[in-house]
Protein backbone atom coordinates (compact mmCIF):
# COMPACT_ATOMS: atom_id res chain seq x y z
CA UNK A 1 0.00 0.00 0.00
CA UNK A 2 1.81 3.17 -1.24
CA UNK A 3 0.55 6.48 -2.04
CA UNK A 4 0.25 7.47 -5.76
CA UNK A 5 2.96 9.87 -7.21
CA UNK A 6 2.17 13.29 -5.84
CA UNK A 7 4.06 16.91 -5.71
CA UNK A 8 4.77 18.56 -2.37
CA UNK A 9 5.23 22.12 -1.22
CA UNK A 10 5.67 23.41 2.57
CA UNK A 11 3.69 26.12 3.22
CA UNK A 12 5.63 28.64 5.21
CA UNK A 13 2.31 31.03 5.95
CA UNK A 14 -1.18 30.64 5.76
CA UNK A 15 -1.11 33.28 2.70
CA UNK A 16 1.27 31.40 1.27
CA UNK A 17 -0.81 27.91 1.85
CA UNK A 18 -3.90 29.76 0.20
CA UNK A 19 -1.84 30.83 -2.70
CA UNK A 20 -0.72 27.45 -3.47
CA UNK A 21 -4.69 26.15 -2.94
CA UNK A 22 -6.02 29.03 -5.27
CA UNK A 23 -3.08 27.73 -8.01
CA UNK A 24 -3.77 23.73 -7.98
CA UNK A 25 -7.15 24.18 -7.66
CA UNK A 26 -9.05 20.67 -6.73
CA UNK A 27 -6.08 18.95 -7.54
CA UNK A 28 -4.54 20.20 -4.36
CA UNK A 29 -5.12 19.20 -1.07
CA UNK A 30 -3.56 20.65 2.64
CA UNK A 31 -2.19 17.95 5.05
CA UNK A 32 -2.26 18.52 8.79
CA UNK A 33 -1.27 15.63 10.93
CA UNK A 34 -1.96 13.22 8.28
CA UNK A 35 -3.34 10.62 10.24
CA UNK A 36 -6.38 9.85 8.05
CA UNK A 37 -5.46 11.80 4.94
CA UNK A 38 -1.72 9.23 4.85
CA UNK A 39 -3.95 6.24 4.96
CA UNK A 40 -6.65 7.33 2.46
CA UNK A 41 -3.73 7.64 -0.04
CA UNK A 42 -1.99 4.68 0.96
CA UNK A 43 -5.32 2.74 0.21
CA UNK A 44 -5.39 5.36 -2.97
CA UNK A 45 -8.97 6.17 -1.97
CA UNK A 46 -7.55 10.09 -2.53
CA UNK A 47 -5.19 10.75 -4.73
CA UNK A 48 -4.44 14.42 -5.00
CA UNK A 49 -1.55 15.67 -7.28
CA UNK A 50 -0.08 18.20 -4.77
CA UNK A 51 -0.53 18.10 -1.27
CA UNK A 52 0.14 21.32 0.70
CA UNK A 53 1.84 20.77 4.21
CA UNK A 54 0.90 23.26 6.39
CA UNK A 55 2.77 21.56 9.97
CA UNK A 56 5.38 24.10 9.63
CA UNK A 57 2.58 27.38 9.97
CA UNK A 58 3.73 28.19 13.75
CA UNK A 59 0.22 30.21 13.41
CA UNK A 60 -2.06 27.24 12.80
CA UNK A 61 -0.44 25.88 16.50
CA UNK A 62 -2.15 28.54 18.68
CA UNK A 63 -4.17 27.53 22.00
CA UNK A 64 -5.67 30.86 23.14
CA UNK A 65 -8.19 30.89 25.89
CA UNK A 66 -10.66 33.84 25.33
CA UNK A 67 -13.40 35.48 27.71
CA UNK A 68 -15.95 33.98 25.80
CA UNK A 69 -14.34 31.34 24.00
CA UNK A 70 -11.07 29.37 23.65
CA UNK A 71 -9.14 29.24 20.31
CA UNK A 72 -7.23 26.43 18.30
CA UNK A 73 -5.05 26.88 15.07
CA UNK A 74 -6.09 24.24 12.27
CA UNK A 75 -2.62 22.77 13.04
CA UNK A 76 -2.66 22.66 16.76
CA UNK A 77 -1.80 18.89 17.90
CA UNK A 78 -4.74 17.02 19.43
CA UNK A 79 -1.96 16.22 22.09
CA UNK A 80 -1.02 20.17 23.15
CA UNK A 81 -5.45 20.10 23.59
CA UNK A 82 -5.27 17.13 25.81
CA UNK A 83 -2.03 18.83 27.86
CA UNK A 84 -3.47 22.16 28.03
CA UNK A 85 -4.66 22.78 31.59
CA UNK A 86 -6.33 25.81 30.94
CA UNK A 87 -8.14 24.81 28.29
CA UNK A 88 -9.21 21.87 29.72
CA UNK A 89 -11.16 23.68 32.43
CA UNK A 90 -12.76 26.32 30.07
CA UNK A 91 -13.79 23.82 27.32
CA UNK A 92 -13.79 20.28 29.13
CA UNK A 93 -15.28 18.78 26.61
CA UNK A 94 -12.27 18.62 24.70
CA UNK A 95 -9.66 16.51 26.67
CA UNK A 96 -12.87 14.32 27.73
CA UNK A 97 -13.36 13.35 23.88
CA UNK A 98 -9.53 13.08 22.93
CA UNK A 99 -9.11 10.34 25.72
CA UNK A 100 -10.88 8.43 22.96
CA UNK A 101 -9.66 9.81 20.10
CA UNK A 102 -6.81 7.14 18.89
CA UNK A 103 -3.46 6.54 20.57
CA UNK A 104 -0.44 8.93 21.95
CA UNK A 105 0.72 8.36 18.68
CA UNK A 106 -1.85 9.26 16.64
CA UNK A 107 -2.71 11.97 19.02
CA UNK A 108 1.06 13.17 19.19
CA UNK A 109 0.95 13.87 15.12
CA UNK A 110 -3.02 14.35 14.11
CA UNK A 111 -4.67 17.91 15.00
CA UNK A 112 -7.60 19.32 15.65
CA UNK A 113 -8.37 21.16 12.61
CA UNK A 114 -7.59 17.90 10.37
CA UNK A 115 -9.92 15.97 12.40
CA UNK A 116 -12.79 18.34 11.81
CA UNK A 117 -11.75 18.37 8.26
CA UNK A 118 -11.75 15.21 7.66
CA UNK A 119 -15.66 15.07 8.74
CA UNK A 120 -15.98 11.57 9.79
CA UNK A 121 -19.36 11.78 11.11
CA UNK A 122 -18.27 8.89 14.00
CA UNK A 123 -15.50 10.87 14.81
CA UNK A 124 -15.27 13.06 18.80
CA UNK A 125 -13.67 16.41 17.63
CA UNK A 126 -16.45 17.09 15.09
CA UNK A 127 -19.18 16.17 17.53
CA UNK A 128 -17.57 18.24 20.16
CA UNK A 129 -17.68 21.44 17.63
CA UNK A 130 -21.13 20.60 16.61
CA UNK A 131 -22.54 20.38 20.46
CA UNK A 132 -20.89 23.29 21.26
CA UNK A 133 -21.41 25.62 18.26
CA UNK A 134 -17.78 26.04 17.45
CA UNK A 135 -16.79 28.71 14.81
CA UNK A 136 -14.53 27.46 12.25
CA UNK A 137 -12.54 30.17 10.74
CA UNK A 138 -11.70 28.95 6.74
CA UNK A 139 -9.00 31.59 4.81
CA UNK A 140 -8.66 31.64 1.08
CA UNK A 141 -6.74 34.13 -1.16
CA UNK A 142 -10.11 35.59 -1.67
CA UNK A 143 -10.43 36.37 1.93
CA UNK A 144 -12.05 34.45 4.94
CA UNK A 145 -15.54 33.48 6.48
CA UNK A 146 -16.38 32.11 9.32
CA UNK A 147 -18.95 29.15 9.56
CA UNK A 148 -20.64 27.32 12.42
CA UNK A 149 -19.88 23.51 12.42
CA UNK A 150 -23.54 23.10 11.50
CA UNK A 151 -22.95 24.98 8.49
CA UNK A 152 -19.31 23.37 8.16
CA UNK A 153 -20.11 19.52 8.26
CA UNK A 154 -22.24 18.71 4.66
CA UNK A 155 -22.42 15.07 4.28
CA UNK A 156 -19.95 12.22 5.69
CA UNK A 157 -16.58 13.14 4.51
CA UNK A 158 -17.74 15.92 3.72
CA UNK A 159 -17.45 19.91 4.54
CA UNK A 160 -18.41 23.11 2.90
CA UNK A 161 -14.63 24.11 2.86
CA UNK A 162 -13.94 24.85 -0.86
CA UNK A 163 -10.76 23.76 -2.77
CA UNK A 164 -9.18 26.94 -2.45
CA UNK A 165 -9.77 27.11 1.60
CA UNK A 166 -7.62 26.42 3.91
CA UNK A 167 -8.92 26.15 7.45
CA UNK A 168 -7.35 28.65 9.62
CA UNK A 169 -9.16 28.48 13.58
CA UNK A 170 -12.07 27.10 15.58
CA UNK A 171 -13.26 29.16 18.10
CA UNK A 172 -14.88 27.19 21.11
CA UNK A 173 -17.44 28.48 23.05
CA UNK A 174 -16.60 28.42 26.94
CA UNK A 175 -19.59 28.84 29.24
CA UNK A 176 -18.77 31.11 31.65
CA UNK A 177 -21.37 30.42 34.57
CA UNK A 178 -19.95 29.22 37.72
CA UNK A 179 -20.92 25.51 37.73
CA UNK A 180 -20.38 23.86 34.46
CA UNK A 181 -20.26 20.01 33.90
CA UNK A 182 -19.62 18.12 30.92
CA UNK A 183 -18.74 14.57 29.52
CA UNK A 184 -18.19 12.46 26.53
CA UNK A 185 -18.93 8.91 26.21
CA UNK A 186 -19.04 6.54 23.57
CA UNK A 187 -19.01 3.05 22.18
CA UNK A 188 -16.75 1.73 19.87
CA UNK A 189 -14.81 -2.21 18.73
CA UNK A 190 -12.01 -1.10 20.23
CA UNK A 191 -10.68 1.71 22.28
CA UNK A 192 -9.43 4.50 20.15
CA UNK A 193 -11.38 3.19 16.97
CA UNK A 194 -13.98 5.72 15.68
CA UNK A 195 -17.49 5.37 17.64
CA UNK A 196 -20.24 2.94 17.00
CA UNK A 197 -22.28 5.73 18.70
CA UNK A 198 -20.81 8.74 20.66
CA UNK A 199 -22.64 11.61 23.12
CA UNK A 200 -21.36 14.99 24.41
CA UNK A 201 -23.36 17.01 26.69
CA UNK A 202 -22.60 19.64 28.70
CA UNK A 203 -25.11 21.76 31.66
CA UNK A 204 -24.88 24.64 33.62
CA UNK A 205 -26.87 25.15 37.16
CA UNK A 206 -27.33 28.11 39.16
CA UNK A 207 -26.30 27.97 42.64
CA UNK A 208 -29.14 25.98 43.48
CA UNK A 209 -29.13 23.45 41.39
CA UNK A 210 -31.22 23.73 38.58
CA UNK A 211 -30.18 23.09 34.85
CA UNK A 212 -29.71 27.27 33.28
CA UNK A 213 -28.23 25.57 29.97
CA UNK A 214 -28.03 22.52 28.42
CA UNK A 215 -26.28 21.01 24.93
CA UNK A 216 -26.56 17.62 24.04
CA UNK A 217 -25.25 15.85 20.85
CA UNK A 218 -24.54 12.62 19.16
CA UNK A 219 -22.27 11.12 16.73
CA UNK A 220 -22.14 8.49 14.50
CA UNK A 221 -25.54 8.13 14.10
CA UNK A 222 -26.45 10.23 10.72
CA UNK A 223 -24.28 11.95 7.76
CA UNK A 224 -22.86 14.33 10.17
CA UNK A 225 -22.52 14.81 14.01
CA UNK A 226 -26.03 15.98 15.04
CA UNK A 227 -26.78 18.39 17.83
CA UNK A 228 -29.86 18.70 19.75
CA UNK A 229 -30.77 22.56 20.99
CA UNK A 230 -34.09 22.65 21.24
CA UNK A 231 -34.72 19.06 23.12
CA UNK A 232 -31.93 19.92 25.26
CA UNK A 233 -33.53 23.46 25.85
CA UNK A 234 -36.06 21.58 27.59
CA UNK A 235 -33.90 20.50 30.59
CA UNK A 236 -33.25 24.73 31.86
CA UNK A 237 -35.31 25.09 34.46
CA UNK A 238 -35.26 21.41 35.94
CA UNK A 239 -32.95 19.92 38.50
CA UNK A 240 -31.93 17.17 35.94
CA UNK A 241 -33.76 14.68 37.15
CA UNK A 242 -33.07 11.51 35.73
CA UNK A 243 -36.98 11.33 34.49
CA UNK A 244 -36.22 14.80 32.48
CA UNK A 245 -32.84 13.32 31.43
CA UNK A 246 -34.30 10.18 29.87
CA UNK A 247 -37.37 11.97 28.32
CA UNK A 248 -34.70 14.26 26.40
CA UNK A 249 -32.36 11.41 25.65
CA UNK A 250 -35.55 9.21 23.77
CA UNK A 251 -36.40 12.49 22.51
CA UNK A 252 -32.71 12.80 20.67
CA UNK A 253 -32.35 9.36 19.90
CA UNK A 254 -35.69 9.81 17.93
CA UNK A 255 -34.22 12.36 15.78
CA UNK A 256 -31.68 10.41 14.56
CA UNK A 257 -30.78 8.11 10.99
CA UNK A 258 -28.32 5.68 11.48
CA UNK A 259 -27.35 3.43 9.14
CA UNK A 260 -26.78 -0.46 9.20
CA UNK A 261 -23.72 -2.33 8.69
CA UNK A 262 -21.37 -5.49 9.89
CA UNK A 263 -20.89 -3.75 12.81
CA UNK A 264 -24.18 -2.69 13.97
CA UNK A 265 -27.87 -2.77 12.84
CA UNK A 266 -29.49 1.10 12.93
CA UNK A 267 -32.17 -0.08 15.25
CA UNK A 268 -28.86 -1.12 17.93
CA UNK A 269 -27.31 2.27 17.08
CA UNK A 270 -30.27 4.07 17.70
CA UNK A 271 -30.63 2.20 21.30
CA UNK A 272 -27.04 3.16 21.74
CA UNK A 273 -28.16 6.91 20.78
CA UNK A 274 -30.96 7.24 23.45
CA UNK A 275 -28.51 5.16 26.14
CA UNK A 276 -24.89 7.22 25.74
CA UNK A 277 -27.10 10.25 25.35
CA UNK A 278 -28.68 9.61 29.10
CA UNK A 279 -25.05 8.69 30.71
CA UNK A 280 -23.51 11.67 29.25
CA UNK A 281 -26.39 13.84 30.45
CA UNK A 282 -26.15 11.86 33.95
CA UNK A 283 -21.89 12.55 34.22
CA UNK A 284 -22.09 16.13 33.25
CA UNK A 285 -25.15 16.83 35.79
CA UNK A 286 -22.18 15.21 38.56
CA UNK A 287 -19.60 17.42 37.20
CA UNK A 288 -21.67 20.21 37.57
CA UNK A 289 -22.42 19.68 41.21
CA UNK B 1 7.69 7.79 -15.43
CA UNK B 2 10.24 9.59 -13.48
CA UNK B 3 9.26 11.20 -9.86
CA UNK B 4 10.15 14.68 -8.55
CA UNK B 5 12.86 14.63 -6.09
CA UNK B 6 13.12 16.85 -3.26
CA UNK B 7 15.96 17.44 -0.81
CA UNK B 8 15.54 16.37 2.92
CA UNK B 9 18.04 17.02 5.63
CA UNK B 10 16.92 15.02 8.68
CA UNK B 11 18.84 14.21 11.98
CA UNK B 12 18.59 10.52 12.71
CA UNK B 13 19.47 9.15 15.96
CA UNK B 14 21.75 12.29 16.57
CA UNK B 15 23.66 12.32 13.11
CA UNK B 16 22.69 14.40 9.98
CA UNK B 17 21.47 12.23 7.35
CA UNK B 18 20.02 14.47 3.66
CA UNK B 19 19.05 12.60 1.12
CA UNK B 20 16.77 13.09 -2.33
CA UNK B 21 13.29 11.39 -1.85
CA UNK B 22 10.04 11.47 -3.76
CA UNK B 23 7.72 13.18 -2.05
CA UNK B 24 5.21 9.27 -1.61
CA UNK B 25 7.98 7.97 0.31
CA UNK B 26 7.14 6.91 3.56
CA UNK B 27 9.12 8.00 6.76
CA UNK B 28 9.54 4.44 7.80
CA UNK B 29 10.08 3.25 4.05
CA UNK B 30 13.01 6.10 3.92
CA UNK B 31 14.40 4.69 7.17
CA UNK B 32 14.28 0.94 6.17
CA UNK B 33 15.19 1.12 2.71
CA UNK B 34 17.84 3.99 1.90
CA UNK B 35 19.08 4.36 5.63
CA UNK B 36 19.06 0.32 6.50
CA UNK B 37 17.42 1.12 9.96
CA UNK B 38 15.74 -2.07 9.67
CA UNK B 39 14.92 -1.98 13.40
CA UNK B 40 11.86 -0.31 12.93
CA UNK B 41 9.38 -2.57 11.24
CA UNK B 42 6.65 -1.89 8.80
CA UNK B 43 3.48 -3.70 9.44
CA UNK B 44 -0.25 -2.62 8.57
CA UNK B 45 1.41 0.76 6.92
CA UNK B 46 -1.95 2.87 7.57
CA UNK B 47 -1.86 3.83 10.85
CA UNK B 48 -3.39 0.48 12.53
CA UNK B 49 -0.69 -1.82 14.36
CA UNK B 50 2.06 0.33 16.11
CA UNK B 51 4.95 -1.35 14.44
CA UNK B 52 6.86 1.88 12.64
CA UNK B 53 6.21 3.58 15.62
CA UNK B 54 9.83 6.35 16.04
CA UNK B 55 10.19 9.32 18.04
CA UNK B 56 9.68 12.75 16.15
CA UNK B 57 11.17 15.48 17.68
CA UNK B 58 11.27 13.13 21.03
CA UNK B 59 7.28 12.15 20.97
CA UNK B 60 6.15 9.02 19.28
CA UNK B 61 4.04 9.00 15.94
CA UNK B 62 3.55 6.20 13.46
CA UNK B 63 6.41 6.64 10.71
CA UNK B 64 3.98 5.27 8.19
CA UNK B 65 1.59 7.75 8.54
CA UNK B 66 4.34 10.96 7.18
CA UNK B 67 6.17 11.03 4.73
CA UNK B 68 10.07 11.40 4.51
CA UNK B 69 9.97 14.86 2.95
CA UNK B 70 7.81 16.04 5.93
CA UNK B 71 10.25 14.90 8.34
CA UNK B 72 12.79 17.52 6.42
CA UNK B 73 14.63 19.67 9.16
CA UNK B 74 13.49 17.68 12.34
CA UNK B 75 14.75 15.16 14.57
CA UNK B 76 14.05 11.56 14.20
CA UNK B 77 14.98 8.85 16.70
CA UNK B 78 14.70 5.56 15.70
CA UNK B 79 14.65 1.58 17.96
CA UNK B 80 18.87 1.94 17.25
CA UNK B 81 19.04 5.17 18.78
CA UNK B 82 17.63 3.73 21.98
CA UNK B 83 20.16 2.10 22.68
CA UNK B 84 23.34 3.04 24.97
CA UNK B 85 26.21 4.78 23.17
CA UNK B 86 28.55 1.79 23.33
CA UNK B 87 25.35 -0.48 22.20
CA UNK B 88 24.99 -2.04 25.06
CA UNK B 89 21.08 -2.41 25.81
CA UNK B 90 18.87 0.66 27.57
CA UNK B 91 17.12 0.08 30.78
CA UNK B 92 14.15 -0.58 29.15
CA UNK B 93 15.30 -3.00 26.28
CA UNK B 94 17.67 -4.69 28.77
CA UNK B 95 13.92 -4.49 31.09
CA UNK B 96 11.78 -6.51 28.16
CA UNK B 97 14.73 -9.60 27.91
CA UNK B 98 14.14 -9.82 31.66
CA UNK B 99 10.57 -10.22 31.80
CA UNK B 100 10.28 -11.81 28.66
CA UNK B 101 8.51 -8.89 27.07
CA UNK B 102 8.32 -10.25 23.61
CA UNK B 103 8.55 -13.36 21.78
CA UNK B 104 8.74 -12.94 17.58
CA UNK B 105 9.93 -9.36 18.23
CA UNK B 106 7.79 -8.08 15.35
CA UNK B 107 6.14 -5.17 17.75
CA UNK B 108 8.85 -4.73 20.11
CA UNK B 109 10.63 -1.73 18.48
CA UNK B 110 7.30 -0.12 17.99
CA UNK B 111 6.24 -0.68 21.89
CA UNK B 112 10.19 0.52 23.07
CA UNK B 113 9.63 3.62 21.41
CA UNK B 114 6.18 3.95 22.89
CA UNK B 115 7.66 2.73 26.20
CA UNK B 116 10.45 5.18 26.00
CA UNK B 117 8.42 8.10 24.74
CA UNK B 118 5.65 7.57 28.36
CA UNK B 119 9.02 7.06 30.07
CA UNK B 120 10.54 9.98 29.45
CA UNK B 121 7.30 12.48 30.48
CA UNK B 122 6.34 10.34 33.44
CA UNK B 123 8.91 8.28 35.04
CA UNK B 124 6.36 6.76 37.70
CA UNK B 125 3.55 5.44 35.67
CA UNK B 126 0.75 3.62 36.83
CA UNK B 127 -0.13 0.40 35.18
CA UNK B 128 -3.27 2.32 33.23
CA UNK B 129 -1.17 4.92 32.17
CA UNK B 130 1.34 1.83 30.68
CA UNK B 131 -1.24 0.31 28.93
CA UNK B 132 -3.20 3.76 27.70
CA UNK B 133 0.58 4.51 25.96
CA UNK B 134 1.85 1.18 24.88
CA UNK B 135 -2.47 0.57 23.49
CA UNK B 136 -1.57 1.86 19.78
CA UNK B 137 0.30 -0.90 19.42
CA UNK B 138 -0.51 -4.53 18.55
CA UNK B 139 1.37 -7.49 19.84
CA UNK B 140 -0.30 -10.99 18.90
CA UNK B 141 2.20 -12.78 20.78
CA UNK B 142 2.84 -12.06 24.73
CA UNK B 143 -0.93 -11.23 25.89
CA UNK B 144 0.91 -7.67 26.90
CA UNK B 145 1.39 -8.38 30.14
CA UNK B 146 4.89 -9.25 30.26
CA UNK B 147 5.55 -5.66 28.32
CA UNK B 148 3.71 -3.88 31.02
CA UNK B 149 5.83 -5.76 33.63
CA UNK B 150 9.07 -4.77 31.42
CA UNK B 151 7.96 -1.26 31.89
CA UNK B 152 7.11 -1.28 35.46
CA UNK B 153 10.71 -2.69 35.66
CA UNK B 154 12.31 -0.21 33.76
CA UNK B 155 11.44 2.74 35.63
CA UNK B 156 12.17 1.04 38.99
CA UNK B 157 15.46 0.25 37.26
CA UNK B 158 15.45 4.19 36.08
CA UNK B 159 14.37 5.51 39.75
CA UNK B 160 17.13 3.03 41.53
CA UNK B 161 19.66 4.28 39.48
CA UNK B 162 19.06 7.71 40.36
Amino acid sequence: MKSAPFEYCRAASVAEACELLARHGDSAKPIAGGQSLVPMMAMRLVRPAWLVDINEIAALKLVAVEKEFARTGACTRQCAVERDELLAARVPLLRQALAFVGHVQTRNRGTVGGSLAHADPAAELPLVARTLGARLLLRSSKGSRTLDAEQFFAGPMTTAARADECLEEIRWPAWSEKRVGSAFTEISIRHGDFAMVAAAAQVALDAGGRCTRAALGLGGVGGTPLAFPEIAARLAGTKLEDGAIDAVAADAAKETEPGSDLHATKDYRRHLARVLAARALRQAREEAK
Amino acid sequence: MSEALYTIEVQVNGAKRTAQVPARLTLVDWLRDELRLTGTHVGCEHGICGACSVMLDGEPVRSCLMYAVQANGHRVTTVEGLANPGGTLSVLQDSFCETHGLQCGYCTSGVLIAAQGLLNSNPNPTEEQIRDAIGGNLCRCTGYQQIVEAVELAAKRMKEAK
